[in-house]
């Protein structure tokens, strides 16, 4: 699995140390075209170091990190302060690391409806605003290769909802490869098609489900991040679509969602009148 | 035919003129030093170019003890202190500011020491602490616009990895842009631009030059590249103001330059009422126009 040549990134049984303790060790892991991959794993498990090698921001002290030649790249990090003395306005940022077109810039914006914040400075937003202006910078790239990490810090809970379709929808658009990270457990699932759970060291992997249910994971977040991933599964049996309209499971389409379907947060309500 | 010939005489006599010279000469290295001076705002680096400036006098007193080239030892000492300085911060037991101070007061000190040792040099130290600008010689002018010419092409170059590392590091390294090498090409740019304007302005205002006019400038520009050059014409309007001031009331030329980019300065901070409470008065009809627009 590991020599496949057309995958975007492989980490083989990569490590970083800092003054001799190992960060995280023993990595190995592959994103192809069109996958999401998921890191998961409590705090200080090397999720960011994990993202940093394969960007190849941090090198590997053990173990090797090959991209593949010529790779457009993207990265949301997770941290990201902007000077004040910075006169930088959205759509300025957006042109950040290289040209961007002009459509391909509104599209991204749109796509993450900050397309009314264009000629705003940067440092004014709010946190919110900025995570969804991060997200439109790398979306514009229409980068090979997407890292995400913790894109949804400071995002409610139906915004991280909303925010994940869209990564999903990014991942169909241009077929890029996506490595995400995040150490919510509730939502990142669906639209995962790997996860990789760290804690220092890859303590299991597969899909979505069969990392839920593994002993590992359960040893790791205990039993009640399994229930939670459970209830999300659940939770999302329709789909927002484009127009404001709900698609249900069953095939029906309405212009909400069921008052009576007992999953929703108070605030989804407000959000399909803003969509 | 003739008529050229007696411009080109014209241009010649004009340039005879220490005052047209200095000008000139003053202008050329404002151009260089806003928007280089932007980067050292955006990275706060202020206290860098200090550093720097303070070691352009070990240069001066080397290049008298090895009879170089004062220009070229200058820009080989300041080039020697910004490398040492990104090496002395990677193996950080001291922090930045401290490492800075060392290096600056160190290299000040060393060079009027060695300047001291060497009885048989005469020079005219207050000319390098605070420019000679009326001294600018033909050979200068040609250094100072090749040099200066030089330095912008080469950070228009660098701009966009330069400025997306001044943004963020991390995001520069995975996104492709070599962050580090555009900042050791940045440094280096520095180290030039030190070298050729302390003749204008000596070294204890260089940074004046570097910092003010992109201060001013901040209050006013949009975006970067906008800032870069509004600090390169507010520089070049306080050295022309500046050299008509110390003209006017007989004023030491360097100091007036500063204290003309002063002025601009000041006057950057003066609100205009009428134009920003327009501008609010647009924002918010934007912001209800849009929230009008998300309701059903």
């Amino acid at each position: 699995m590991l020599t496949r040549s057309d995958s975007l990134v492989t980490l083989d049984n990569a490590g970083v140390s800092r003054s001799d303790r190992w960060l995280v060790r023993g990595v190995s892991l592959t994103v192809d075209p069109g996958e999401i991959v998921t890191l998961i794993g409590p705090n200080g498990s090397g999720k960011s170091t994990t993202a940093k090698m394969a960007l190849g921001v941090l090198a590997a002290d053990e173990g090797t990190a090959v991209r593949r030649s010529d790779l457009s790249i993207a990265y949301v990090p997770q941290k990201l302060a902007i000077d004040w003395t910075l006169p930088l306005v959205v759509d300025r940022f957006l042109r950040l690391t290289g040209q961007v077109s002009k459509s391909a810039a509104e599209k991204a914006m749109e796509a993450t409806d900050v397309s009314h914040l264009a000629k705003e400075e940067v440092r004014t937003l709010s946190g919110g605003e900025f995570q969804r202006v991060l997200l439109a910078r790398a979306i514009a790239r229409q980068p090979d290769l997407l890292v995400l990490d913790e894109p949804v810090q400071g995002v409610d809970f139906t915004g991280e909802i909303a925010l994940y379709d869209l990564i999903k929808q990014i991942r169909d658009d241009l077929n890029c490869g996506i490595l995400l990270i995040s150490h919510d457990l509730h939502v990142v699932m669906a639209a995962t098609d790997r996860v990789i759970c760290l804690n220092g060291h890859v303590c299991c992997s597969g899909t979505p489900t069969a990392v839920a249910s593994s002993a590992e994971y359960k040893a790791l977040f205990g039993a009640r991040a399994a229930s939670a991933l459970a209830v999300y599964e659940h939770s999302h049996d329709h789909i927002h679509l484009p127009d404001g309209r709900v698609q249900h499971a069953d095939g029906s389409i309405t212009d909400h969602c069921h008052p009576d379907d007992g999953h929703h947060h108070p605030s989804e309500e407000s959000r399909d009148h803003a969509g | 035919m003739m008529a050229t010939i007696t411009r080109r005489k014209k241009a010649v006599i004009m340039l005879d003129d220490f005052f047209t010279r200095a000008i000139l000469a003053g202008v050329g290295v404002a151009l260089v030093a806003g928007p280089l001076g932007c980067f050292i705002v955006w990275r706060r680096l202020a206290y860098f170019g200090d550093t720097l400036s303070h070691a352009a006098l070990l240069g001066v007193a080397l290049a008298f003890l090895f009879e170089i080239n004062i220009t070229v030892a200058v820009f080989a000492v300041s080039a020697f202190v910004s490398i040492a300085l990104m090496l002395l911060q990677r193996g950080a037991t001291l922090s930045a500011d401290a490492l800075l101070g060392l290096l600056a007061h160190s290299a000040l000190a060393l060079g009027l020491v060695v300047l001291a040792f060497m009885t048989w040099v005469r020079i005219d130290l207050m000319g390098f602490l605070f420019g000679d600008i009326l001294a600018v010689s033909k050979t200068d002018l040609v250094v100072i616009w090749l040099g200066g010419a030089a330095v912008l092409g080469v950070l228009a170059l660098i701009w966009r990895p330069l400025f997306a590392a001044t943004v963020n590091r991390e995001l520069a390294e995975a996104e492709g842009m070599r962050p580090d090498r555009a900042n050791v090409v940045f440094m280096l740019l520095m180290a030039a631009v030190i070298a050729i304007s302390m003749k204008i302005v000596g070294v204890l205002l260089i940074t004046a030059m570097l910092i003010i006019p992109a201060a001013a400038a901040r209050r006013v520009a949009t975006g970067p590249e906008q800032m870069a050059i509004l600090a390169a014409a507010i520089g070049a309007a306080a050295v022309i103001g500046g050299l008509f001031g110390s003209l006017e009331w007989d004023t030491p030329s360097g100091p007036s330059i500063v204290v003309a980019a002063l002025a601009l300065f000041l006057l950057s901070l003066v609100r205009f009422p009428r134009l920003a409470s327009s501008r609010v008065v647009a924002k918010t009809i934007a912001t209800d126009a849009h929230k009008e627009g998300l309701k059903p």
